[in-house]
């Protein structure tokens, strides 16, 4: 098990999430889409160019711009 | 009982709560807007057998808080109008994300009764819902439904029918978000009940958690209300907030969403979500993407849909178009028929069935375009679009989901940009949104596409798809520069966080997509229609008023006699009587040419003594900056009403008569000779046509979904000046190399 940010984790990555360093809209948005500490998510695929990323979260598919995804810290296996 | 039942119909974007609440509502729905907002409201009528239930289309939302216009409008609602319940539909196979906004109407204390919806779905997926475990431990009613086929909606309905009966007070409930918080909650809710503070609107639970929350608009009217109150309760987070950050390193807002999540995790762990297989295993829909949005298929296929979208669009509504097109002039042969000649003639043909016409004509391809992006939209794969090309429309400060409008706005040439700017509701951030619908309109719709034709021809090449492309390609190059321009200006802010819900593919209900379309055209009519008559007679006063002076319609008039009486009398008598199908004589024919020559210079002195030309000429001095003369700025100007009457405008300017928008060769060839004219006026005057003002149907819906008339006149003037800059620099650059 390694802490990692979510922006490195490969393809069909697993892990948890442990940290969303982040307050304001940004961060609330994040957490309103399910993405908060405890919560399991895979790397499902990117977009073309590489971002945003799709991540498996509770079942549901939700895109993230890379620059987003740093601000969230993850365990992974 | 009282007659006015209301109900809220809440829960997530891709829930179904549309498809619920047309399936409930049918025909019998009203779309409005919120004061003050963009934001549609969307009200409707349930018939049940004793009596009608008003129901309330909420905007969906993930939460209830106060960064998005949406969320703000749905909780404004619940609190101002306070509907007896709320039914709140969840869809099952997703269920822990849905019921985070249930969690905060709980907070709220407002009734509510979830709807389990997609429960099908769910059970496909392996996923099987203990509905009464789940009404158990959360203490409300849970009706499992399939809104798309109607089951189990008759027992919603009777549930919360039940429930509104019942019309009791709001009961916050209390979920603990940790012993911090809890007691610092404790100490807030405390002062806020003793002073009664923010009590007539929202329960005093609630407004603790939104000062825990340091939400926006709870912290505004709390400061407006009893400022010390409020700067003290501030103060008393600031201080939970600092002990926090410095024991566990997170927010007391973030705290309070991992507490309610944590809520939601303890319910469906016990007992409620049974599943038979693994929570990240594959479904159909992510088999799909795994092609859809492949690194090299993805793009090809969505070039292929997008193309076919368009494709769709302007080849099928050609027909229902070319219709009403024939009505229109069907009309005005009428009234051309009927009416003596004179200003009521004009008035009626060329004011009202013009320019109502002009609008209505619109219709048929505004539907069809709303089909099609309803296709896409219910089915799931516009999100798919936005994912895959945000990179490229960030750069600009735009996001994925502008790229439908520009298309649909001309970026394949021929588009149009009143459904292109009407495209952009797509968007949820507001500020892209304003950027897209602004730039949208300098993409090359179908009406540009003449003129531009036109004016290739003559001065440039017969090899028009060549040129057209280069300015298909230099209008995408101008529209994404000035949405980046904007966007570090007027429109300056930071990126709206772009956290998108890639829902499930599914397969788009035909109601559903009906409705769709039949609202938004609807509104199109209902608005476009009634400014645009205005309008269009206005423009028709401008260029019919003042009429000629006496003298110079005798000095005319007596030109005619003169032509008439050096022909054999006889002949003379065979043109005045002579019907649609008669042959001339060579004779006949030969006055009836002079005639004509003495018509259209009447028009053109006519066009250049009214108001409009008067403009024109006056104007003269300062378009001669780019090489127009006075011709080109009346005709410019009639171009506001629509592009394509640049060029019948131009006929009459140069007296070729009505000139047919099909058949310009004629004008062609004069402007080819005529010595005001040669390439560089020509290249500065179709960056001009390409970029300046947009036509008046446009400008009202910019104005319309913008949201203010201010925006509506911020397009025309900027879009004009910035036309005027490009066209000055060209023609100055170009008359210094080649003149």
């Amino acid at each position: 098990m390694a802490k990692k940010m979510l922006r490195e984790m490969r393809r069909d990555q697993k892990g948890v999430i442990v940290a969303v360093k982040q307050a304001g809209e940004l961060g609330r948005r994040i957490r309103d889409m399910g993405l908060v500490p405890g919560t399991e998510i895979m790397v499902q695929g990117r977009a073309p160019l590489y971002d945003p990323v799709a991540l498996r979260v509770m079942g549901s598919v939700i895109s993230l711009r890379n620059n987003e995804a740093d601000f969230i810290e993850v365990e992974v296996e | 009982m009282s007659a006015t039942m209301k109900i809220a119909l809440a829960g997530n974007p891709n829930s179904g709560k549309t498809t619920l609440f047309n399936t409930l509502t049918g025909a019998r729905q009203h779309v409005g807007n919120y004061p003050g907002v963009t934001v549609e409201k969307k009200e409707g009528v349930y018939q049940m057998e004793d009596r009608q239930v008003n129901i309330v289309d909420l905007p969906g939302t993930y939460s209830l808080t106060a960064y998005s216009v949406e969320e703000i409008v749905a909780r404004d609602y619940l609190v101002d109008e306070r509907p007896q319940v709320i039914i709140n539909i969840v869809d099952a196979a997703n269920l822990e994300r849905n019921l985070y906004l249930t969690t905060q109407f709980f907070e709220l204390g407002i009734p509510v009764v979830i709807a389990l919806n997609m429960i099908d779905v769910a059970r496909d997926r392996g996923i099987e819902i203990k509905a009464s475990r789940l009404a158990k431990l959360m203490g409300v009613s849970v009706v499992p439904i399939i809104a798309r086929s109607g089951y189990g909606v008759q027992n919603l309905m009777d549930e919360a029918v039940r429930q509104a009966a019942r019309a009791r007070e709001w009961h916050p409930k209390a979920i603990s978000y940790g012993d911090d918080l809890d007691s610092a909650m404790l100490e807030i809710q405390e002062k806020i009940d003793q002073a009664g503070f923010l009590a007539d609107t929202y329960p005093v639970r609630w407004v603790a958690i939104k000062y825990l929350e340091s939400d926006e608009q709870i912290l505004t009217k709390g400061a407006l209300e009893n400022k010390t109150l409020s700067l003290e309760l501030e103060e008393k987070v600031a201080e939970v907030s600092r002990h926090i950050e410095q024991t566990m390193e997170t927010y007391p807002e973030a705290m309070v969403a991992d507490h309610r999540y944590g809520y939601i995790k303890s319910i469906l762990k016990d007992g409620v979500v049974v599943r038979k297989y693994d929570q990240n295993r594959l479904y159909t829909s992510d088999k799909i993407d795994k092609i859809v949005t492949n690194r090299f298929m993805g793009p090809l296929i969505m070039a292929a849909v997008l193309f076919g979208l368009y494709y769709f669009t302007f080849t099928y509504s050609e027909y229902p178009v070319g219709l009403l097109e024939g009505m229109f002039e069907a009309m005005g042969a009428f009234v051309d028929r009927t009416l003596p000649d004179g200003t009521l003639k004009s008035l009626i043909t060329a004011g009202v069935i013009d320019g109502v016409g002009g609008v209505l004509g619109f219709v048929p391809l505004i539907m069809f375009m709303f089909f099609g992006i309803a296709i896409l939209e219910d089915s799931g794969y516009l999100a798919r679009v936005a994912f895959m090309l945000d990179r490229v429309f960030r750069i600009f400060g735009l996001n994925g989901s502008s790229v439908m409008s520009y298309i649909v706005s001309g970026g394949i040439a021929g588009g149009c940009a009143v459904p292109g700017v009407m495209a952009t509701r797509t968007l949820r951030s507001p500020k892209e949104r304003m950027a897209t619908l602004l730039t949208a309109p300098f993409m090359n719709c179908g009406a540009k596409l003449p003129v531009l034709a036109l004016l290739i021809a003559a001065f440039f090449s017969e090899n028009q798809a060549r040129y057209m492309f280069i300015f298909t390609v230099l209008a995408w190059t101008v529209a994404l520069l000035v949405a980046k321009l904007f966007r570090s200006t007027i429109l300056k802010g930071d990126m709206t966080p772009f956290v998108l819900e890639l829902p499930p593919y599914r397969m788009p209900t035909l109601n559903g997509l009906l409705i769709h379309t039949w609202e938004r055209t609807w509104q199109y009519i209902k608005k476009a229609g009634t400014v645009i008559l205005g309008i269009s007679i206005l423009l028709w006063a401008l260029m019919t008023y003042p009429g000629l002076p006496d003298d110079v319609t005798k000095d005319l008039e007596q030109q005619r006699q003169e032509i008439t009486a050096s022909f054999e009398p006889a002949v003379a008598a065979e043109v005045a009587g002579l019907d649609d199908e008669g042959e001339l004589s060579d004779a006949g024919a030969d006055l009836q040419q002079q005639l004509l020559a003495v018509d259209q210079a009447e028009a053109q002195q006519t066009l250049r003594n009214s108001a409009a030309g008067r403009i024109g000429i006056a104007m003269e001095p300062v378009s001669r900056l780019a090489g127009f003369d006075w011709r080109s700025n009346i005709a410019l100007l009639g171009g506001i009403a629509a592009k394509e009457v640049v060029v019948s405008t131009l006929g009459t300017a140069y007296s070729l008569g009505e000139v047919d928008v099909e058949e310009s060769g004629s004008l062609a060839d004069t402007l080819a000779g005529d010595p005001n004219w040669n390439p560089v006026v020509a290249l500065s005057f179709l960056l001009f046509i390409s970029y300046y003002a947009p036509c008046f149907v446009t400008v009202v819906c910019i104005a319309r979904e913008a949201g203010s008339w201010k925006w509506g006149a911020f397009s025309m003037i900027f879009n004009t000046v910035f036309a005027f800059g490009l066209s000055v620099i060209v023609y100055q650059v170009g008359i210094r190399i080649f003149g």
